[in-house]
């Protein structure tokens, strides 16, 4: 049975909207459970990506809910922008691959970061990229 | 007190002491990496402490900015220290593939200022918040 707890929209349109989504992931990852290292996986997986919402996508939206999937509660995050889109995805993936000032890592980095990564995307189609963590059994502090 | 947006610089006499206190847009750490420069050129600083205990997520970007500033002090003469990496930052940013290759860290500031061999000002707070 999954059952949706709270969902929260954030309006990706300048830099103050990143922060608002490492907020949001943040206030989420607590209200989960989830322990400080995975709070902070998290939190910087959802920097990386909507930084790029924001610097390709040319803004967006990111959507943050916590669902009970079997007793464990688990945060998932999609962010969805009406850009170019990414022509090579296996490309964008790979470590190294910026367009931009960053190291290359963002969106391969932030799919090493979550338990599950999504992303649908293709020239002139826009991009939206789903990732979703929960806490590890017996670790919650 | 010289201050980039609201991140303090304190000058401890040959060395620049930044101590990230804010939840950093992206455009703070930009206008930081060039204060900081501007600033060890024009005191003729030796060494740059950088210390990030209060910063609760370094991603792809400020890290950059942070290997950024390090490179550009060297090459002025001036060491940078990182120092205060919370334990969860530090494993997440080698998750990431970030493990700041040529960056000089240390544990808390009195030990980054041991490795610039300068002695903290009494004045300093060293336990913070």
């Amino acid at each position: 049975m999954t059952t949706t707890a709270a969902s929260r929209v954030v309006q990706v349109s300048s830099e103050m909207d990143i922060v608002r989504v490492r907020q949001a992931a943040r206030e989420a990852a607590v209200e989960a459970g989830f322990s400080l290292v995975e709070q902070t996986k998290l939190v910087t997986a959802a920097s990386e990506l909507a930084r790029n919402t924001l610097v390709h996508g040319g803004g967006g939206q990111v959507s943050t809910e916590l669902t009970v999937q079997q007793g464990r509660t688990v945060i998932r995050m999609v962010f969805t922008d009406s850009g170019p889109g990414i022509a090579d995805v296996d490309q964008a993936l790979a470590d190294g691959f910026s367009t931009r000032g960053g190291m290359g890592l963002g969106l391969g980095g932030a799919k090493r970061l979550v338990d599950h990564f999504a992303i649908e995307t293709g020239p002139d189609r826009g991009t939206v990229v789903t990732i979703s963590s929960a806490a590890r059994r017996g670790r919650r502090r | 007190m010289h201050q980039v947006g609201e991140v303090p610089v304190l000058d401890l006499g040959g060395v620049l002491l930044v101590s990230i206190q804010v939840e950093l847009l992206d455009d703070t750490v930009l206008a930081l990496q060039q204060d900081l420069t501007e600033r060890v050129a024009e005191t003729g600083a030796r060494g740059v402490i950088i210390d990030i205990s209060s910063v609760d997520i370094v991603d792809s970007f400020l890290a950059r900015a942070l290997r950024d500033i390090a490179a550009a002090t060297e090459v002025l003469a001036a060491r940078t220290v990182l120092v205060g990496m919370r334990p969860a930052v530090a494993i997440t940013l080698v998750e990431l593939g970030l493990t700041l290759p040529g960056m000089t860290t240390a544990l808390s500031v009195e030990r980054g200022l041991e490795l610039l061999d300068t002695r903290l000002d009494e004045n300093y707070p060293t336990r913070q918040g």
